[in-house]
């Protein structure tokens, strides 16, 4: 049985889509289809106007994907994970750079923990720290403020934002609210 | 409005700088991830040594059933060593959600694979190169026969660990994965042991090592090109 029928979307340069539904019903599939790493059943995902297969490099090119999964190894610190995985997308991922980073989610203080021992709202921080350090234009994000305090959250949308006005595209899934310029923003609930 | 310009500093393509840039990430990560683990190779290497030294307590000692059988037993308990380790080489990185940051990076998979089954050789695999000849004096291997051994498993156990990766990758995910892909790589690894083993037998009864040894080179050479795509292409699939 499918998931969805009909879904069809087109982000212009600049807007994020947030993606909203009940459990369930496939946000965390779509976003795994537009990131490329899930075959759709059915129908085409295109990436800046030209078709694109799961795993295709124009679409790796230009991706950031922030999913569920923590993504941080548990042997390695809070900087060295960030350094990692800033460094695999070939981004700034000089000890200058990540620190800042860290600093600017507030766990620059945990810079040199390792991961098991972060707390869960840490290990998201973490993770959304490599907005900070991140050029690319697709930003694709599974439930970026869940575990986040408010003042994390100021910070994402801010950040967002900022994407946004760089004339950047997001993706996001999310069921908790996020304050966004209207122009910017749109919606699509499965 | 329009699109933006990134200031990525990835070059686009697979030419020889970012393939080398991705092989070291992937060593560069596995290898920090596996100083951080250490104690879990020391019972990698305990279990190689325990395994290896259990035959001369069980078996006859004469000296002539052992060096005869030695080489053989090295061979095995090396085989197993590094079936023990196999788990480690996308397993975790599988679990924890760095598998699809990797397979959804600019950089080139294989390559990355590459560097991931290089680190795992040099954890598991050198430690076995290194220790096998000391191991074979147990076995009254003489100098020759155990500097023979080494050269052997030098060139061996690298392809354990590449096809071991691409069992590993394609096991992603799969309920009891770590039992199932013991039993896909073990019959992959017979050839890689018998012309291990055989080269030291040859060696013993008179004749020249050098087909088993050139045979394993051969087969070294021919998983080293194969088996990065391999098991860059299954893990795909396990992501999918």
């Amino acid at each position: 049985m499918p998931l969805w029928r009909d879904v069809s979307f087109a982000v212009p340069w600049g807007s994020a889509l947030l993606v909203r539904g009940a459990n369930g019903t496939g946000k965390t599939t779509l976003l795994r289809i537009v990131a490329g790493l899930t075959h759709a059943d059915a129908g085409v995902l295109c990436w800046r106007g030209a078709p694109c297969a799961p795993f295709a490099p124009p679409l790796r090119d230009d991706l950031l994907f922030v999913g569920h999964a923590p993504a941080l190894s548990d042997e390695l610190t809070a900087a060295e994970n960030l350094a990692a995985l800033a460094s695999l997308g070939g981004d700034d991922a000089s000890a200058a750079a990540v620190r800042s980073a860290l600093d600017l989610l507030d766990i620059g203080r945990a810079a040199g923990v390792l991961a098991r021992a972060l707390s869960a709202g840490q290990r998201r921080r973490v993770l959304l720290a490599r907005l900070a350090l991140s050029a690319r234009r697709l930003w694709v994000l599974d439930e970026p403020t869940t575990s986040l305090d408010d003042g994390a959250v100021a910070w994402f949308e801010a950040t967002l934002a900022a994407h946004l006005a760089r004339g950047g595209v997001a993706v996001v899934a999310t069921h908790l609210p996020l304050r966004m310029d209207a122009a910017r923003r749109m919606e699509l609930v499965l | 409005m329009t699109e933006p310009a990134t200031a990525r500093g990835l070059p686009a393509g697979a030419d020889t700088v970012s393939v080398l840039a991705a092989l070291r990430w992937g060593l560069a990560r596995d290898l920090a991830i596996a100083f951080r683990s250490r104690n879990e190779l020391v019972v990698q290497l305990v279990f190689f040594v325990l395994v290896a030294s259990l035959f001369p307590l069980t078996l006859a000692p004469e000296p002539g059933t052992l060096a005869m059988l030695g080489p053989g037993v090295l061979w095995v308990a090396a085989l197993l060593s590094s079936l023990l380790a196999l788990p480690r080489l996308f397993g975790r990185d599988f679990d924890d959600g760095t598998l699809a940051q990797v397979a959804l990076s600019p950089r080139p998979l294989p390559a990355l694979v590459s560097g991931k089954m290089l680190a795992h050789w040099l954890v598991t695999g050198l430690p076995v190169v290194v220790l096998a000849p000391v191991l074979g004096a147990a076995y009254r291997l003489d100098a020759a026969a155990g500097a023979l051994l080494a050269a052997s498993l030098a060139l061996g156990t690298p392809i354990l660990s590449l096809l071991g990766g691409i069992v590993g990758a394609l096991t992603l995910g799969a309920r009891g994965g770590s039992g199932l892909a013991a039993l896909l790589a073990l019959p992959l690894y017979v050839p890689v042991l018998i012309f291990g083993s055989g080269a030291v037998a040859a060696q013993a009864a008179g004749l020249s090592a050098s087909p088993h040894l050139s045979l394993l080179a051969a087969g070294l050479l021919l998983a080293g090109m194969a088996a990065p795509f391999a098991a860059a292409a299954a893990i795909r699939i396990a992501l999918d």
